[in-house]
Formats: structure tokens, sequence, C-alpha cells
């Protein structure tokens, strides 16, 4: 089931250091939301800050507000593992495990969670994550091999089904396909438009012909200066930031006059 | 003495390569073996005229030949090609320098052990054994017994200080460990021993000769190794393995248990059998803990126990009249430990072997 998230007046620090300034942004349910900017700007620090991976680095903290459907992420009385258990996350670099079998990689949400389920409904579960992610023609005869016997997109989309098979609200993607051949990265843009059915998805890419393909709404981070805390500069649909965006610097970025 | 110009083509003079590149000529590859030959046989002759020693004579053919073979290749070769087959000289000496020490011990106590290897040193102890016979049963079991329960003690303080180092430690307390750590690895195996001693006279009385002691004093020693090993080969885990396993929900000390752990497992496991390597043969610790016995006593909590670092001491110290069966079972004894720490060393490999990651591919 998608969900709506709130974010107001976000500002995410490391230490002393603010990376991020100010955020406040809607992001819809059911449809795919890109974030675009320079490197260096905060695009990762924000959406690892959406399903509190951010406070896993020590002396990182947030403040200000995430609302999912109404609940605040960031209450007193929420446990971050169950926030992300609710908002799945796929890497830059593709992660599965290399101790597990593909079928366990796929599994591992709920066998690293301890949670009981009958051998064929968890069977019926790694097949059907492994459909969504496209992948599961390719590796239905050799879902007991080690999952780094894969190759590079194989493997991203093999977290793509690990992150989807325990059934999340929300998936971020952290440029999910900026180490990926291109034929691999086309893959995983045609995955984003069938996922987006059920999940929320927020993807940060630097590929500006990706953003304006899968996205619904588009989000520009600057950064003023080197030192300076990034900001979102702009947020809009996709169409109008693509075509005409209310902000110089946003204008200058889509041209490729900078950054 | 190795070649390095494998697979040049053999000329005599320096060439123009097309291109323009300059090439010394290359000197056929039996070359240094010819010089070194040469070497000894000229060494051979000085002997004739003056008796020279082994060492003398090693030594005497290693200078000549690695200066003759110096200078010959600086004339054919050119400087640089010269200077690496000076070099390579130097290295293959200092590497068969560095062999000496270890193949004339090996050979020493295999020598001398062998003689006392047979069925009944195994299957003895030194009970009412005076001048010949006798074995080391007792000995060879309490070493067992005690490393066992060493490893028993050290496993899991030494993985769960590393864990907590790695996993959970932060600021003050993780550096105070960490050096306390590092202190203890250089602790003198006799203070282990002494503090055993001191601790278990608290509650048992002086004299106390215990085999758990024994098992204390060396986990003092074994704790810090296999701190630091584990520490090293947890830190080798990808953080992007923890980050997979926390965006899918899992709790951090799950994550440890299921995803960290098992991927370092080849690594802790040959760190720990290192480990136990290093603290088998201790002998000052059991000495002043365990003490020494002719029974054979295979309880740990009750009384002396035999172990074989110290069967060997004693028997080469104390060896009765006549002396000479005593110091054949003293350097079997010393066999078997060179034996059991090898074994370790290749568990030790074999574990690491095992568990390497597969592709698959
Ligand atoms: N682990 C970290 N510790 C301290 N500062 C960090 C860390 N990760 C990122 N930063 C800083 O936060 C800012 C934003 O980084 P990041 O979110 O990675 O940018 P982007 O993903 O847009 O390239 C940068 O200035 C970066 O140096
Ligand atoms: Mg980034």
């Amino acid at each position: 089931m998608a969900k709506r998230i709130d974010i107001s007046d976000l500002d995410i620090f490391y230490g002393d250091f603010r990376a991020v300034a100010d955020v406040t942004v809607s992001i819809e349910p059911r449809s795919v939301t890109a974030l675009i900017g320079p490197s260096g700007c905060g695009k990762s620090t924000f959406l690892r800050s959406i399903n509190r991976m951010h406070e896993v680095l020590p002396g990182a903290r947030v403040e200000g507000k995430v609302v999912m459907d109404g609940q605040d992420l960031y209450g007193a009385d929420v446990d971050p593992v169950d926030v992300r258990r609710q908002i799945g996350m796929v890497f830059q670099r593709p992660n599965p495990f290399p101790t597990m079998s593909i079928y366990d990689n796929v599994a591992a949400g709920i066998r690293l969670n301890a949670r009981r389920m009958a051998k064929t409904d968890l069977d019926g579960l790694v097949e059907r994550s492994l459909q969504a992610a496209n992948l599961w023609r390719e590796v239905r005869d050799r879902l007991n091999r080690p999952a780094s016997g894969l190759s590079g997109g194989q493997q991203q989309r093999l977290c793509i089904a690990r992150a989807i098979a325990v059934e999340p609200d929300v998936l971020l993607m952290d440029e999910p396909a900026s180490a990926l051949d291109p034929i691999s990265t086309l893959a995983i843009e045609d995955l984003m438009t069938e996922l987006k059915e059920r999940f929320t998805i927020v993807i940060v890419t630097h590929n500006m012909q990706q953003a304006a393909r899968v996205s619904e709404q588009t989000g520009f981070f600057n950064l003023s200066s080197a030192g300076q805390p990034g900001r979102l500069v702009e947020f809009d649909s996709t169409e109008k930031i693509f075509s005409n965006p209310e902000q110089k610097a946003t204008e200058d970025y889509i041209s490729g006059r900078f950054g | 003495m190795s070649q390095t110009t494998a697979g040049v083509p053999e000329t005599t003079t320096p060439t123009q390569v097309p291109g323009g590149l300059r090439t010394g000529g290359r000197l056929p590859r039996w070359t240094s073996w010819a010089v070194f030959a040469g070497a000894l046989a000229a060494v051979a002759l000085l002997d004739l005229a003056v008796a020279l020693n082994t060492a003398l004579y090693v030594l005497f053919t290693a200078v000549l030949g690695t200066v003759a073979l110096f200078g010959l290749s600086r004339a054919a070769e050119g400087r640089r090609t010269a200077l690496d087959r000076l070099v390579t000289c130097v290295v293959a000496s200092a590497f068969g320098l560095a062999m000496v020490p270890l193949v004339s011990l090996i050979y020493e106590v295999v020598s001398r052990g062998i003689a006392r290897l047979d069925g009944e040193f195994f299957t003895f102890s030194l009970v009412g054994v005076v001048g010949e016979g006798g074995g080391a049963y007792h000995a060879i079991f309490g070493t067992l017994i005690i490393t066992g329960l060493t490893a028993l003690i050290s496993v899991p303080i030494g993985l769960l200080t590393a864990i907590y180092l790695v996993e959970y430690g932060a600021g003050r307390l993780k550096r105070a460990i960490t050096f306390l750590v590092d202190v203890m690895t250089g602790i003198p195996s006799i203070v282990a021993g002494l503090f055993a001693y001191a601790l278990f006279s608290i509650f048992f009385g002086p004299g106390v000769r215990l085999g758990i002691a024994g098992s204390v004093a060396l986990s003092v020693l074994m704790v810090p190794v296999v701190v630091r090993s584990a520490e090293e080969v947890l830190k080798l885990v990808p953080n992007e393995l923890r980050e997979a396993a926390y965006a899918l929900g899992v709790p951090k000390w799950r994550t440890i248990v299921k995803v960290v752990l098992p991927t370092a497992v080849g690594g802790l496991g040959t760190g720990i059998t290192l480990a136990v390597a290093r603290v088998v043969g201790e002998t000052a610790p059991l000495l002043v803990t365990v003490g020494i016995t002719n029974a054979t006593n295979l309880n740990p909590f009750d009384g002396r126990m035999a172990t074989l670092p110290v069967y060997a001491f004693y028997q080469l110290t104390q060896p009765g009249v006549p002396p000479e069966f005593a110091i054949d079972r003293a350097w079997t004894a010393a066999l078997l430990l060179i034996v059991l720490v090898m074994v370790l060393n290749v568990v030790a490999r074999l574990i690491s072997r095992l568990f390497a990651p597969t592709t698959g591919r």
C-alpha cells in the first residue's frame, strides 16, 4: 500500500555540520519523485533521513518533521526499525549478501527478522518479488547459487526484489542505475514504472533524461557555496521543471550550464 | 638467484629496436647458475689452501658469486639489469640466511625426537618409570584439555569484546579498551601465570596447582590475540552489508548475528585457530599454575596435571640417572608440540579456504 509523506522544516546534521537545511516537501503516493542536483548537495543525506537510515552514522541527527500518513516518523515512541520495514531502500552500489544464495537474499527480510512463514508461502513470495523485479526468468533455475555470481545489473534488480519482498509502502532509491550499463539501466527504469502502481517511489539520479522519463514530480537540490547546507531549491511536476522552471539555478542545471 | 630475464631472446650484444628503444643485451638464462658454480669451484680451491668451515664456505661463495655476476652483467647487459641481478642476489641470500635457523631447528627436533615417537609414548604415562620407556599420554591429554578450556574461556570473551569495539564502541571507553588490549598483548607470559596463581591462591590457599588455573593464565594471553584478530576481520565486513540489513528493518543485533558474523566466519575461525596455536606451547604460566605429575590426571579442577611443554621442561632439567632416556622423551614432547602447532596452522588455512567468498560464476 503506497503512502504519502509530508516533510516540513527538515534540517539534517553530521555532528555540527548542517548538510541539508529547511526542506519542506510533500511526496505523493503511487508516483515517482525524482531528486536531482549537483554532487554533495545532500540528496543522499535527505533520502536516508526519510527512512531513518541517516542516524546509524555516529553523530548524525535530524531536526524537523517527517510525517507518513499522519504519523510522525521521528516521534519519540517510534522505533526506527519499524520505519525501515515500511520504507525500503535500494543503494547506489548493488549490495547483495555475499554469503547467501539468490533465494536467501530475496527471503532475507523475512528470515533475518525471524518471521515465521510456511515454505510454500515463502517460495511464492520469492517468486513474486523476483518477477516484480524482472529477474525471475533469468534466475529461476539457479535460485540456490550464490548471489555474488550475478552481473551488476542483475544484482541491483536482486536488491530491488529483496527490498520489495518485505512489502514496504515506500521505496527509496539512491542512484540505483549509476553503476550499471545502459541496458540494465533501461530494465530498472521500466521496473520503476511498474512498481509505482504499488509503491511510493523516491529516486535520486544524476541522469536528467532518466528523471524526465520516469518521474511525475522532480525536486532540485542545490548548494549556494561549499560548506553551506544544501537546500531544496525547487519542487514541481517533472513537466514544469524540465520545460519552464521558476528558478534560474534550476534552468542552468538542467540545461547543463553548471553542475 | 632466480631468473629475472625469462622469456627474453638470448643475445649478447646491445641492440637497437626499430622503434628506437635501446635495450641492453641479455645473458643466457643459465648465466647466474654458471657464475655461482664457478664461485663455488673457486672457493673449493681456496679451501685446499686454508681449511674453511661451512659458514665461511657458503659466505665466500655468495659474495664472490654476487660480485662476479654483477660485474659480468654490468659489462654485458647495462647498469639497470646488473642492479636488478645484484638485488636479486641480496634478497635470495637474506632469504637463505633466514631459513638457516628454521631448517636446523626442525632438523634437530625431528632427528632427536623421532627415536621415542612410538606407541608407548602415546599410551603410557610416567607412573613407575625409571630410566627407559614411559610416555607422555598424561601430558598430551593435559595439554589438549587445558588448551581446550582456554579456548572455551577466551573465544567468547575475545569475540564479544571485538564485536563491542567494532559495532558498538565509541569515544573514551572504546579507546580505553583498545589501549588495554594493546597492553595485554605485550604481557610477559610468566606475569600471566603469577596472576592466575595469585588469583587461585586467594580461594585455595598458597601452593595451589589446578588445570583450570593454567587455563585462566593462558586466557590472559589468548584473549588479546583473539580480540585483535577478530577486530581486524570484523572491520573488513563492508558497511554496505550492514546498511542493506538495516534497510530491511533488521535490528542491529540480528544484523550482527546473521549478516556480519557469517560474512566474517572464515577470518574469525582462522584467527582463533592461530591464537590457540600461540598459547599451546606456553611453558612458564603452566609451570607455576598447573605444575607437573607423573600420573594421569584428566580433571582440571582437581590438582596437578601434566602438559607437554612442562613435561619437556622437567624431562630435560631433572632427567634422573641415567639421563638419556628422559632427554629423549623431552625431544619427542617438543616434536609433538611442533606437530600440534603445524596442524593448527593447516587447520587455519583450511578454514580460510573453506569459507572464502564464492562467486559461483
Ligand atoms: N558520513 C558523512 N559524514 C560527514 N559528512 C558527510 C557524510 N556523508 C555526506 N556528508 C556531507 O554531506 C553533504 C551532502 O552529501 P551527500 O548527501 O552524499 O550528497 P549527494 O548525495 O547529493 O551527492 C556533503 O557536504 C558531504 O560532504
Ligand atoms: Mg549521493
